[in-house]
C-alpha cells in the first residue's frame, strides 16, 4: 500500500480524521521552509502538502499569493522544491502531496516533472488548474510513474461530474468547503455535512476538506465526516506574522498546531 | 501556407474549446460548472432569432454599427504605397472595438439571470464599455484593474466610475493586465451563481476564446462587404494589432479562407525583444498553459510568467488568444511587432495625416502599415482596424514625447 493509502486506512481504522498541513516551499526561504515543515510534522501533520510556488496563483488568496511571493523573490526554483522534498524525506516518512499550477508540470515535460517528483519522495500531485478533461497527459504519466492523482471537487460540482472525478483520482480527493479561493475565514460552510453526504453517496475515495479552515471547532466539525482535514492560510500566517522577528515563526506554528489539533479532541 | 489542409474555421474550436493543440479549459474546479453553463446559454442563443436580433439592434442602435472604412488619401500619398483604408472601430461608443464583445456577454448574462457583472482590464477600453452596458442595462459592475495600469489610463478609471462601476485596483503581481485578471477570476471562483465575468479579449478559458471572437467577427463581416462596394474585391492585406487578440482575430477571421487576403497581427514590442521589456509572445514565449487556455506565453527559465512591457496597457500581456497560436502555426496569419517608440511614430502619423488620434494599441498596426504601405504597388489595398480611439491615451503621450523632447510647438 503506497503512503497515502496506508494513512488513510488509518484514518477510517481510527476514526480519526488525519492532520493535512499546506505551506509554500521555499516561504520566507529555503532554510526556515524546511524547518517549518519540520516543526510541522513533529507537532502533529499527517500528510504535508507542498505548494510550489508560482507568479499567478489565480486559485489562492492572498496569503497564499503573498506566501508564493515570498518564495520567488527568495530565490526558490523547481528544482529547490524538488530538493526540499528529498531534505525532508531524510526525517519524514508521511505524504506529501505537490499542490501546484499546469504550467509549472508542463514547463517541465510533463512525464519528465512526474518522474522528477516521483524520484524526489513525493506521493501525490493536485494541480489547480487542471481539470479532469485536460489531464490526459498527466494522468498517463502518473500511472507509468506511479505518482498518486488528487483532484479538486468544489459545492459546484454536480454528481455525475463527482463520479467522473473520482474516476481519475488515485490519491484522495480534495474538497473545497466553499466557492472561493484560499483563506482564513470566521466559520465553515453551513452546509457541510449535507455535501459530504453528497460525494460519500458517489464515491469511496479517501476525502480531505479544506478551504477556510483555522480554530479548533472547524477541525472537530470535519473530523466528524472526512478522511483528512487540511489547513492551510492559518498556518502560512504565522510565517507572515513574524517576518521581522523570524524565531518566532515555529514556536507560533507548533502552537497553532496544538490549538487546531485539540479540535480532534472536541465533540463536533 | 497550404488551405487545403487548414481545418474548416467553423470547425474550430472543438467541443473542448481546442484549437489544434491550443485553446482549452484550465480552470479551478470551482469554475468549471458555471463555464460549461455560459458554453450551453451561448450555443443556445446563437441560434435564437430573438438574441440575435436583440444583438443587432444594440450594435447599430448603442454602440454606432456599422463602422466606416475610411480611405486615408493623404497617409496613403505620404507613404507612396498601396491604398489604406481604416476600419474605424475607433468611433463605436466608448471608443473602442470592445464594446462588441460586451454587448453580446451582456445579453448572455441576462439570460443566464446573473445580475451582477465583472471584467479585467488593461487599457480601461474594455472596463468603461462593460461600465458603460452594464448601467444601461441596470446591473451591478466591478472592474478589476492594475494599479500601473490606472496610472496610465487614468481618464478610463473615472469614465468607469461616472458610470457607477466600482473600479478594484489591483495591487499584486506586476500590477497590470494580467494581475487584473488573476483578481477578476478569484472574485468569479466565489460568485458565479450570481455573477457573469465578461472576459475581455479571445482569450482565457473555453468558451471564452469563441464567444469573444463571434461577437468580433462583424468588424471583418463588415470590411469584406464595404470593401465589395468600394472596389469590387476584397483587400490585399489586412493588419490590426494583438493584444489577447479579439480586434485581430474579429477583423480576419471573415477572411480566414481567402488566400488572396494576408492576414498581419501585431504584438507590442516594447522597448526590444529582451525578457521583461516586450509583450511579443511569438518573439520571445514558449508553449504554455495561462489563465485559462494553452498557448504562447512569455515565461522564464523555470516556468514562471515573466513581467511584461508596453506603452500600450492593452498590448501589456503575457499571453496571445489560443486561436492566433493555431493559425501561426498553420502559417494562415502571419506575426509582427512594433516596439513603443514605432508605435508612437505611427500615432503621431495618423494625428498629422488624417486628423485621427489613434489609440496607442492600434498605433502599432499603424506603425506596421508605415513600413509596409511602401512594399505595396499603389493599386494594392491595405486594411488598418483601428480598433481604438487615442483619447484615453493622450496625457500619455504627452508625458513620453516631453521625455523624448519631442512636444509639439
Ligand atoms: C483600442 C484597443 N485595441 C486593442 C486592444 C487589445 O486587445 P485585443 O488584442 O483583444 O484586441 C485593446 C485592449 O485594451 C484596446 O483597448
Amino acid at each position: 500500500m503506497s503512503r497515502i493509502q496506508k494513512t488513510f486506512q488509518k484514518a477510517r481504522d481510527e476514526g480519526r480524521a488525519r492532520f493535512v498541513a499546506y505551506i509554500c516551499a521555499g516561504d520566507p526561504d529555503y532554510e526556515t521552509s524546511l524547518e517549518v515543515a519540520r516543526a510541522l510534522i513533529e507537532s502533529g501533520t499527517e500528510v504535508l502538502e507542498l505548494g510550489v510556488p508560482f507568479s499567478d496563483p489565480l486559485a489562492d488568496g492572498l496569503t497564499n499569493q503573498l506566501a508564493a511571493d515570498r518564495a520567488l523573490k527568495a530565490g526558490m526554483t523547481q528544482e529547490m522544491v524538488f530538493q526540499l522534498v528529498r531534505d525532508i524525506r531524510k526525517f519524514s516518512e508521511i505524504p506529501i502531496v505537490f499542490y501546484t499550477y499546469y504550467n509549472l508540470v508542463y514547463f517541465h515535460g510533463v512525464e519528465n516533472y512526474v518522474k522528477r517528483a516521483k524520484e524526489a519522495g513525493v506521493d501525490g500531485l493536485l494541480t489547480l488548474d487542471l481539470p479532469p478533461e485536460e489531464a490526459d497527459d498527466l494522468l498517463q504519466a502518473c500511472t507509468k510513474h506511479d505518482l498518486e492523482t488528487v483532484f479538486i471537487i468544489a459545492p459546484t460540482t454536480p454528481a455525475e461530474r463527482i463520479r467522473r472525478i473520482a474516476g481519475v483520482t488515485t490519491g484522495f480527493l480534495y474538497y473545497v468547503s466553499r466557492e472561493g479561493v484560499t483563506g482564513e475565514r470566521a466559520d465553515l460552510a453551513a452546509d457541510l455535512e449535507e455535501r459530504i453526504a453528497g460525494i460519500r453517496a458517489e464515491t469511496d475515495v479517501p476525502l480531505v476538506v479544506g478551504f477556510g479552515v483555522s480554530r479548533p471547532e472547524h477541525v472537530a466539525a470535519i473530523n466528524a465526516y472526512a478522511d483528512g482535514v487540511v489547513v492551510g492560510s492559518a498556518l502560512v500566517n504565522c510565517i507572515k506574522r513574524n517576518l521581522d522577528q523570524r524565531d518566532e515563526i515555529l514556536p507560533e506554528l507548533r502552537a497553532k498546531m496544538k490549538d487546531l489539533c485539540s479540535g480532534f479532541d472536541l465533540k463536533k | 501556407m497550404n488551405l487545403e489542409t487548414i481545418p474548416d474555421k467553423h470547425s474550430l474550436p472543438d467541443a473542448g474549446g481546442h484549437f489544434g493543440p491550443y485553446g482549452g479549459c484550465y480552470v479551478p474546479e470551482t469554475l468549471m460548472t458555471c463555464l460549461k453553463e455560459l458554453e450551453e446559454a451561448y450555443t443556445k442563443a446563437k441560434k435564437d432569432p430573438e438574441f440575435n436580433q436583440e444583438l443587432q439592434r444594440e450594435l447599430k442602435e448603442y454602440a454606432g454599427r456599422p463602422t466606416g472604412l475610411y480611405y486615408a488619401r493623404n497617409m496613403s500619398e505620404q507613404l507612396g504605397g498601396a491604398r489604406i483604408y481604416l476600419k474605424r472601430e475607433d468611433l463605436l461608443h466608448t471608443g473602442a472595438h470592445k464594446i462588441n464583445n460586451v454587448l453580446g456577454q451582456v445579453l448572455l448574462a441576462k439570460r443566464l439571470g446573473k445580475q451582477r457583472i465583472i471584467a479585467e482590464t488593461g487599457a480601461g477600453q474594455h472596463g468603461v464599455a462593460t461600465a458603460t452596458v452594464c448601467a444601461k442595462f441596470g446591473l451591478d459592475c466591478v472592474i478589476y484593474m492594475g494599479a500601473v495600469d490606472m496610472e496610465r489610463q487614468s481618464l478610463n478609471v473615472f469614465r468607469m466610475r461616472l458610470c457607477g462601476a466600482e473600479v478594484i485596483g489591483v495591487e499584486t503581481g506586476q500590477k497590470t493586465l494580467k494581475d487584473a485578471v488573476n483578481e477578476a477570476m478569484r472574485d468569479w471562483v466565489s460568485s458565479s451563481r450570481n455573477t457573469h465575468y465578461i472576459l475581455g479579449s479571445a482569450l482565457g478559458a473555453h468558451p471564452f476564446p469563441m464567444i469573444v471572437r463571434d461577437m468580433h467577427r462583424v468588424i471583418g463581416a463588415e470590411i469584406r462587404e464595404q470593401m465589395q462596394a468600394l472596389a469590387g474585391r476584397n483587400p490585399d492585406e489586412i493588419v490590426a494589432c494583438v493584444g489577447g487578440g479579439s480586434n485581430a482575430i474579429g477583423a480576419f477571421w471573415e477572411f480566414l479562407d481567402h488566400p488572396e487576403v494576408r492576414l498581419v497581427g501585431v504584438e507590442a514590442g516594447g522597448e526590444g525583444i529582451e525578457p521583461g521589456r516586450h509583450a511579443a509572445r511569438f518573439e520571445g514565449g514558449k508553449m504554455g498553459v495561462f489563465q485559462g487556455c494553452r498557448t504562447y506565453i512569455l515565461q522564464n527559465f523555470d516556468g514562471q510568467i515573466d513581467p511584461t512591457h508596453s506603452v500600450s496597457a492593452g498590448l501589456d500581456y503575457a499571453a496571445i488568444g489560443p486561436e492566433h497560436a493555431f493559425y501561426r502555426d498553420q502559417g494562415r496569419i502571419d506575426y509582427a511587432y512594433a516596439t513603443d517608440s514605432d508605435a508612437l511614430e505611427g500615432f503621431k502619423m495618423l494625428c498629422r495625416t488624417e486628423g485621427i488620434l489613434p489609440a496607442l494599441e492600434s498605433s502599432h498596426a499603424i506603425a506596421y502599415a508605415l513600413k509596409r504601405a511602401p512594399q505595396m504597388r499603389k493599386d494594392q489595398i491595405l486594411v488598418i482596424n483601428l480598433s481604438g480611439r487615442g483619447d484615453k491615451d493622450v496625457q500619455q503621450v504627452q508625458r513620453v514625447l516631453d521625455k523624448m523632447g519631442e512636444t509639439p510647438a
